[in-house]
C-alpha cells in the first residue's frame, strides 16, 4: 500500500471516528448525568432509538435537521419521564424499568420511523471552524458540552446537590435538598442527551432510518460511563476511542480485509468488555455510592 | 385475597390494552379487530392454542435463567446470548454426528445446548466473583457477540448449499429433531421447560442448596462467614442459568427451525427477564407470566399478518404492561 493511500485511509478513519464517537459521546453523557444522581438506566438503547427515529422523521418531513434534533431531544426527554416516574415516583426496580424502557423504545421507534424507511436525508449541515475541518454542529459542541457538564456537575451548587443525591440521598434530603426533584431533573436532561446521541447517528452518520439501527450502542455507552469513571471529560475521550474502533473495523471491511465481517463486528463489544476488565483490575469503586438504590426517605 | 389479585391483574391488562389500542388508533389501525383476531386465533382452535404452548417454552426457560441467579442477588441479563450459544453448540453436535440414533443424539444435543449456554455465562460469573466487572453489563455486552458467532458460522463454514439467498445451516437429520405431538408443533421442549421450572421451585424451597442460595441473596458477607462457599455458588448458579437458556436455544434449532438460522430468537432472553421479574422468582408465577407474554407476542404476529403492523410494535404493549405494573407498587426486592 502506498504512503498516500495510507494517509487518506488515516484521514478518513479519523473523520469518521469523530462522527461515530460523537453519537456515542452524547449517549454516554446522558447516562452519566443520570448515574451521578444515582439512577442506572438500561433503557438508553431505547432512548437512542426514539431519538434516531423522531429526529429522522421530523428532518425528512420538514427538511430542517435542526428541527429534527430538537424533536429528538424533546421525545427522548418525554420518554425518559415515563421511566423517571416509575423509578423515582413509584420507586420501582431500576433495572426492570430500564429494560422496559428499552422495549418501549424498540416498539415506538419502529412505529415512528416506518413511513421513512428507505428515505435518505441530507442531515446536519457541515461547516468549518478555525481550520479544523468541516463537521456538524454536534461535533463542534462535543468539547464545550464535556467541559460544560463537567463544570455543571463539579462547580455548581446544583451539581453538588445532584452528586450528593447520587452518593447518599438521605443525607442530601437532610441537608434540605429534594432527591426526587433532582433525580427528575437529571433524567430529563439524560433523556434529551441519549436521544441526541441516537439522532446524530441517523442525521450525521447513516442519513437513513432503519429499525434497531443503534445495534447495542446504548449498552456500549453504559459501559463507557464506567470506563469514564463518571467524569464527562473522560466520557469524551472514551467515546472517541470507541467510535474509532468501530470505524476502523468498518473501513477495513470496506477495503476488503480478509476477515469475516461478523468477526469484525464483534470488536466494539469485545473491546468494551476487555477495557472494563482491565479497568476493573486497576480502578475500584468510583461509582456513586447510591447508584441503583431508590430513595424511600420521607415516610 | 386470590380474587383481589385476579381483579387487579384484569384491571392492569385492561388498562394496557386500552393504552396500546389508542396508540394503534393514532397509527390508523383497528385495535378491536386485532384483539378479536387474537382471541379467535389463540382460543378458537386447537392449532392456535398449541402455538401458544410452543411460544411459552423459551419464555419459561429464559425466565428460570434469570430467576435462579436472582436468588443470590445476581442479575443475569444475558439470556439472549446464552440462548444463541446453546443453539450454536447443539447445531455443531447435530451436524457433527448425523449417524447417531435419535435416543443417543437428542440427549447429546440437549447436553451440548446446556454446555453452550453455561460456558457463555462462565466469563461474567468469573468477572463477578473477582469483583472485576459487574455481571449486568458483561452479560448485556455478550448478548451482541453471540448472534454474530452464529451469523459467522451460517454465512461461512456451516452455510447450506441448498439455498444461497437465505443463509442458514443445512437441515438437521430426522434423528436430531425433537419429537412433536401429532398435528401441532408442540414438542418435547415444552416438557424440558416444565421440568426446569419445577426443579427450580423444588431446589429453592426444599433443599439445602436452596437454603444456602437464599442465605447468600440475603447477606453474602454473613453467608461467607458461616462457611457457605459463596463464590462456588455464584459460578454454579450463573452456569446452570446460562445452560437453561442454552437449552432454549437447542429447542429452537432442534424442534422449531430444524437448522441454525440467524434470527434464532425475537428477544426471548429479554422477555424472559421481564417474566422472571414480574413473577418475583416464584415458579408458578413464571408459568402464568410466560403464558401471558405468549398471548401478547401472538397478538404481535396477528397484527403483522392481518394489518401489516411491524412485529416490533408489540414491544410497546409489553412495555405498557410493565410500566403499569412497575407503577403499581414498590417491591422491596425482586431482581435486585
Amino acid at each position: 500500500m502506498s504512503l498516500s493511500l495510507n494517509m487518506s485511509l488515516l484521514a478518513a478513519v479519523i473523520a469518521s471516528s469523530i462522527l461515530s464517537g460523537t453519537s456515542l459521546f452524547y449517549a454516554t453523557l446522558g447516562e452519566l448525568v443520570g448515574e451521578r444522581a444515582g439512577i442506572v438506566n438500561l433503557g438508553l438503547e431505547g432512548l437512542m432509538l426514539i431519538g434516531a427515529s423522531a429526529g429522522f422523521a421530523v428532518t425528512a418531513s420538514s427538511g430542517d435537521a435542526y428541527l429534527g434534533l430538537i424533536a429528538a431531544a424533546l421525545a427522548g426527554s418525554a420518554a425518559n419521564m415515563i421511566f423517571a416516574y416509575v423509578v423515582v415516583g413509584r420507586r420501582a426496580n431500576q433495572l426492570a424499568a430500564g429494560l422496559t424502557l428499552m422495549f418501549f423504545g424498540l416498539g415506538a421507534s419502529t412505529l415512528i420511523g416506518r413511513p421513512f424507511v428507505g428515505e435518505v436525508v441530507a442531515g446536519l449541515p457541515h461547516f468549518g471552524f478555525g481550520g479544523f475541518g468541516s463537521y456538524d454542529l454536534l461535533v463542534w459542541l462535543a468539547l464545550p458540552n464535556a467541559l460544560g457538564f463537567w463544570a455543571l456537575l463539579f462547580r455548581t451548587r446544583w451539581g453538588l446537590a445532584l452528586r450528593a443525591v447520587g452518593e447518599d440521598p438521605a443525607a442530601a434530603f437532610a441537608a434540605g435538598k429534594s432527591p426526587n426533584l433532582i433525580r427528575y431533573q437529571a433524567l430529563a436532561i439524560a433523556g434529551a442527551l441519549g436521544a441526541i446521541g441516537g439522532a446524530h447517528l441517523a442525521l450525521a452518520l447513516t442519513h437513513t432510518w432503519d429499525e434497531g439501527m443503534t445495534a447495542g450502542r446504548g449498552f456500549i455507552a453504559i459501559a463507557l460511563v464506567i470506563f469514564a469513571k463518571w467524569n464527562p471529560l473522560w466520557a469524551l475521550v472514551g467515546a472517541l476511542v470507541f467510535g474509532g474502533a468501530e470505524i476502523a473495523q468498518l473501513e477495513l471491511q470496506a477495503r476488503g480485509a480478509d476477515v469475516s465481517p461478523f468477526l469484525m463486528s464483534m470488536i466494539p463489544y469485545l473491546l468494551t468488555l476487555i477495557v472494563l476488565i482491565f479497568w476493573g483490575f486497576n480502578h475500584r469503586a468510583a461509582a456513586p455510592a447510591a447508584l441503583g438504590r431508590n430513595f424511600f426517605g420521607v415516610e | 385475597m386470590l380474587r383481589q389479585r385476579l381483579q387487579r391483574a384484569a384491571a392492569i391488562a385492561l388498562a394496557a390494552l386500552v393504552v396500546f389500542g389508542l396508540i394503534l388508533v393514532i397509527d390508523g389501525k383497528d385495535p378491536l379487530r386485532a384483539y378479536h383476531d387474537t382471541l379467535v386465533y389463540v382460543f378458537g382452535n386447537r392449532y392456535g392454542f398449541s402455538e401458544l404452548l410452543v411460544r411459552m417454552s423459551p419464555l419459561i426457560l429464559t425466565a428460570v435463567a434469570v430467576a435462579l441467579p436472582s436468588r443470590l442477588g445476581l442479575i443475569n441479563v444475558g439470556g439472549e446470548g446464552q440462548l444463541y450459544m446453546g443453539g450454536w453448540l447443539a447445531t455443531a453436535g447435530a451436524l457433527g454426528f448425523p449417524d447417531l440414533p435419535a435416543w443417543l443424539l437428542l440427549p447429546l444435543l440437549t447436553m451440548l445446548g446446556f454446555l453452550g449456554g453455561a460456558l457463555w455465562a462462565l466469563l461474567p460469573a468469573l468477572l463477578r466473583v473477582g469483583k472485576i466487572v459487574n455481571e449486568t453489563i458483561s452479560t448485556l455486552l455478550l448478548n451482541y457477540v453471540a448472534p454474530l458467532i452464529v451469523s459467522y458460522f451460517i454465512f461461512g463454514p456451516w452455510r447450506s448449499e441448498e439455498s444461497s439467498s437465505y443463509p442458514q445451516s443445512p437441515a438437521f437429520v430426522p434423528a436430531a429433531r425433537l419429537p412433536t405431538l401429532d398435528g401441532t408443533r408442540i414438542h418435547l421442549g415444552l416438557v424440558y421447560s416444565v421440568i426446569c421450572v419445577v426443579l427450580y421451585g423444588y431446589v429453592l424451597a426444599r433443599t439445602r442448596w436452596g437454603l444456602d442460595m437464599r442465605a447468600i441473596g440475603g447477606n453474602a458477607e454473613a453467608s461467607l462467614r458461616l462457611g457457605i462457599p459463596v463464590s462456588a455458588y455464584v459460578i454454579a448458579a450463573m452456569m446452570i442459568a446460562g445452560g437453561i437458556a442454552g437449552i432454549a436455544g437447542m429447542v429452537e434449532v432442534s424442534a422449531i427451525q430444524g437448522r441454525l438460522v440467524a434470527q434464532l430468537s425475537p428477544g426471548y432472553g429479554y422477555i424472559g427477564f421481564l417474566v422472571a421479574w414480574l413473577a418475583g422468582g416464584s415458579a408458578t408465577a413464571i408459568l402464568l407470566m410466560a403464558f401471558l407474554f405468549a398471548v401478547v407476542s401472538s397478538t404481535g404476529d396477528i397484527l403483522q399478518i392481518t394489518q401489516g403492523v411491524p412485529s416490533a410494535v408489540i414491544n410497546i404493549l409489553i412495555a405498557v404492561i410493565l410500566f403499569i405494573v412497575l407503577g403499581q407498587r414498590q417491591r422491596p426486592r425482586a431482581a435486585s
